[in-house]
C-alpha cells in the first residue's frame, strides 16, 4: 500500500475511533439513567409530593416548579431576545460600537451560570426587591438564555436572502413591513429552534436558581410569581449530595434525572419538528 | 416626447470610491431605455439610484438629482416608499417570496392597505394575464411561488411589480438567469408593457438591447459615454470607446 493511502486509512479509522468513544460515553450515561431510573417512574412518582423526608413519594412539585419558572423565562427572554436580534441584524449600522455589542453578547454566552445566579441575587432579589421567587429565578434564567436566543435569531435573520428584503422594498414596503412580512416568516424556524434549545438549557440549570428562587422542600405549589418553588435540577442535586440517606434515595434521584432529560429531550424533538416542517414549507411545494 | 425621468449630474460614491461621476440622462415616457457597458461600469448602480435602493447601504452617498415628472426624488422630505410605488423594480435573479403565487402578487397591494379579496383577485388575474402567465398558473394560485420554473418566476415578479401600478419599471438584467425561450417571452412582454410604462433595462446582452430598446446608453467607468436611439448607437457610434466596446475589442 502506498504511504498516502496508508495515511488516509489510518486517519479515517482514528476519527472513527474517537466518534465511537464519544458515543460510548453518551450511551453509558443514558443507560445508567434509564436502567436505574425507569423502575420508579409511574403515576405516583410524577403526580405526588415527596413524603417522609423525601424518602418516598414523587416529584410533582419539582416538575411544576420547573415548568413555571421556564414559562417566566420564556415570557421575559424570547420577546427581548428576538427584538434585540432584529435590531442588531436589520437596523444597527456596522460600526465599532455595534461590533463591540455583538462580541459582548457572544461572550456572555460563555459566562459561568453561577455568575448569573449571583448577579440575579444582586439585581432581582435584592436590587429590584422581587425576593426569592419564581420571578427572580425566571428572570435570572432569562438573562442566561438571552445571548443564546439573540445569537441564533441573528444568525437565522442573516440567512434570509437579501432579495426578500429588496423585493419587498421595491414594491413600496417600509423597512419594518419588509421585515415583518418577508424576513421574519422565513427565519421563524431558526428563531423557534434557537429559542427552544435555549430554554431547554435553562430548564436544566441549577446554579442560577440556587439563590434566586428555588426551595429545598415545599408542601404547596407556588401560587404566584412571588413564591419560591421546587425544581427538578435542584431536587436532583439535593437527593444526590445533601440528603441524609443518599443511598436509599438513589433510585428517586435517578428517576428525577430521567424525567429531567426526558423533558429536555422532548423540547429538542419539538425544535427539530418545527425546523423540519418549516424547511419543507419554505422550499418548493409542487 | 415627454421626459419621464431626468437624471441631472448624478454622483454616487461608496465611501471614497466614486462609482457614478456626473450622469446626465433623459428618459422619455413610454419608451424602453437600455443601459449597456462592461461589468462594474455603474449601470446597475445607476438603475438602483432611480428608485432609491441605495438608501439601504449606509456607505452610499448620492449627489445630484433625479426628476420624476419634474419632481426630484432625492428632495428633502421625499419618502422613498412613495417613490418606489411609482418606480417599480425587477431584479436580476427572480426573487419570489416564500409565499403562494397569489400572495406574491397581492403583496404590494396588501401593504398599501388593499384587503378586499375580490379586488385582489381581479388584480392578480389581470397582471398574470398581462405577463402571459395566467394560463400556466391559474389553477395553482395557492401553490408556493418557489415551485415555478425560473422563467415563470421572473414573469411572476414582473406581474408583482406591475400589480402596484408603477409609472416606471426598472429591470436589472432580468433575463440573465433565464433560458432563450423564457428570455423571448420576457422581451415580448416588455414590448407590450411599454404602452403603459416607461422601462429602463440594464443588460449585458447587446442583441437584447437592439431587440427591445428605443434608446441605448453606453456606460464606462461611471460615465455615460454615449446615449442615442438604439439603431444609431449600434450602427453609427460617435465615440471611439463605444465603437471599441461594440466591436468586442476592449482592454
Amino acid at each position: 500500500m502506498k504511504q498516502s493511502q496508508l495515511q488516509q486509512t489510518l486517519g479515517l479509522n482514528t476519527l472513527r475511533f474517537f466518534v465511537l468513544l464519544v458515543l460510548l460515553f453518551l450511551g453509558i450515561i443514558l443507560w445508567e439513567i434509564f436502567s436505574k431510573g425507569a423502575g420508579v417512574i409511574g403515576f405516583p412518582f410524577l403526580f405526588d409530593y415527596p413524603h417522609k423526608g423525601m424518602m418516598e413519594g414523587g416529584i410533582f412539585p419539582t416538575i411544576m416548579g420547573t415548568v413555571f419558572v421556564t414559562m417566566v423565562t420564556t415570557v421575559f427572554a424570547i420577546p427581548l431576545g428576538i427584538a434585540t436580534a432584529i435590531y442588531l441584524s436589520e437596523y444597527a449600522a456596522s460600526n465599532g460600537v455595534n461590533r463591540l455589542i455583538r462580541a459582548s453578547i457572544r461572550n456572555l454566552a460563555g459566562v459561568p451560570s453561577i455568575i448569573y445566579g449571583l448577579f440575579g441575587v444582586a439585581l432581582f432579589v435584592e436590587g429590584l426587591g422581587f425576593g426569592v421567587s419564581v420571578l427572580s429565578a425566571g428572570f435570572t434564567l432569562g438573562l442566561l438564555t438571552l445571548p443564546y436566543i439573540i445569537t441564533t435569531t441573528e444568525e437565522a435573520l442573516k440567512n434570509v436572502p437579501q432579495s426578500y428584503r429588496e423585493g419587498a422594498l421595491a414594491l413600496g414596503a417600509t423597512k419594518w413591513e419588509a421585515i415583518y412580512s418577508n424576513v421574519l416568516p422565513s427565519a421563524v424556524s431558526g428563531i423557534v429552534t434557537g429559542s427552544i434549545l435555549g430554554l431547554s438549557r435553562a430548564a436544566g440549570e441549577t446554579a442560577p436558581i440556587l439563590f434566586t428562587g428555588v426551595a429545598f422542600y415545599l408542601r404547596y405549589l407556588p401560587s404566584s410569581v412571588n413564591d419560591s418553588f421546587m425544581a427538578m435540577p435542584y431536587h436532583l442535586y439535593i437527593l444526590s449530595t445533601q440528603h441524609h440517606a443518599i443511598e436509599e434515595v438513589r433510585p428517586l434521584a435517578y428517576g428525577t434525572a430521567l424525567v429531567l432529560i426526558s423533558v429536555v429531550f422532548v423540547l429538542n424533538i419539538i425544535a427539530f419538528i418545527i425546523r423540519y416542517r418549516y424547511r419543507n414549507y419554505n422550499q418548493a411545494r409542487v | 416626447m415627454k421626459t419621464k425621468l431626468q437624471v441631472k449630474d448624478l454622483r454616487l460614491s461608496y465611501g471614497s470610491k466614486e462609482v457614478l461621476k456626473g450622469i446626465n440622462m433623459e428618459i422619455p415616457e413610454n419608451q424602453i431605455v437600455a443601459l449597456i457597458g462592461p461589468s462594474g461600469c455603474g449601470k446597475s448602480t445607476l438603475l438602483r439610484a432611480m428608485n432609491r435602493m441605495h438608501d439601504l447601504s449606509p456607505d452610499a452617498h448620492v449627489k445630484g438629482e433625479i426628476l420624476l415628472d419634474g419632481d426630484n426624488i432625492y428632495a428633502r422630505g421625499k419618502d422613498a416608499v412613495d417613490i418606489r410605488r411609482k418606480i417599480g423594480m425587477v431584479f436580476q435573479k427572480p426573487n419570489p417570496f416564500p409565499k403562494s403565487i397569489f400572495d406574491n402578487i397581492a403583496y404590494g397591494l396588501k401593504i398599501a392597505g388593499q384587503h378586499d379579496k375580490k379586488q385582489l383577485h381581479e388584480v392578480v388575474e389581470r397582471t398574470l394575464k398581462g405577463s402571459y402567465l395566467w394560463e400556466e398558473v391559474k389553477d395553482d394560485l395557492e401553490k408556493s411561488a418557489l415551485s415555478l420554473s425560473g422563467g415563470q418566476q421572473q414573469r411572476m415578479c414582473i406581474a408583482r411589480a406591475i400589480a402596484v401600478e408603477p409609472e416606471v419599471l426598472l429591470m436589472d438584467e432580468p433575463c440573465s438567469a433565464l433560458d432563450p425561450i423564457s428570455t423571448a417571452k420576457i422581451e415580448d412582454l416588455m414590448l407590450k408593457l411599454k404602452k403603459d410604462y416607461t422601462i429602463v433595462i440594464v443588460t449585458h446582452n447587446m442583441q437584447q438591447a437592439q431587440r427591445v430598446a428605443d434608446f441605448t446608453a453606453f456606460m464606462y467607468f461611471g460615465e455615460v459615454i454615449e446615449y442615442a436611439p438604439t439603431a444609431e448607437l449600434f450602427e453609427q457610434p460617435k465615440q471611439e470607446l463605444t465603437r471599441n466596446y461594440l466591436d468586442g475589442n476592449f482592454g
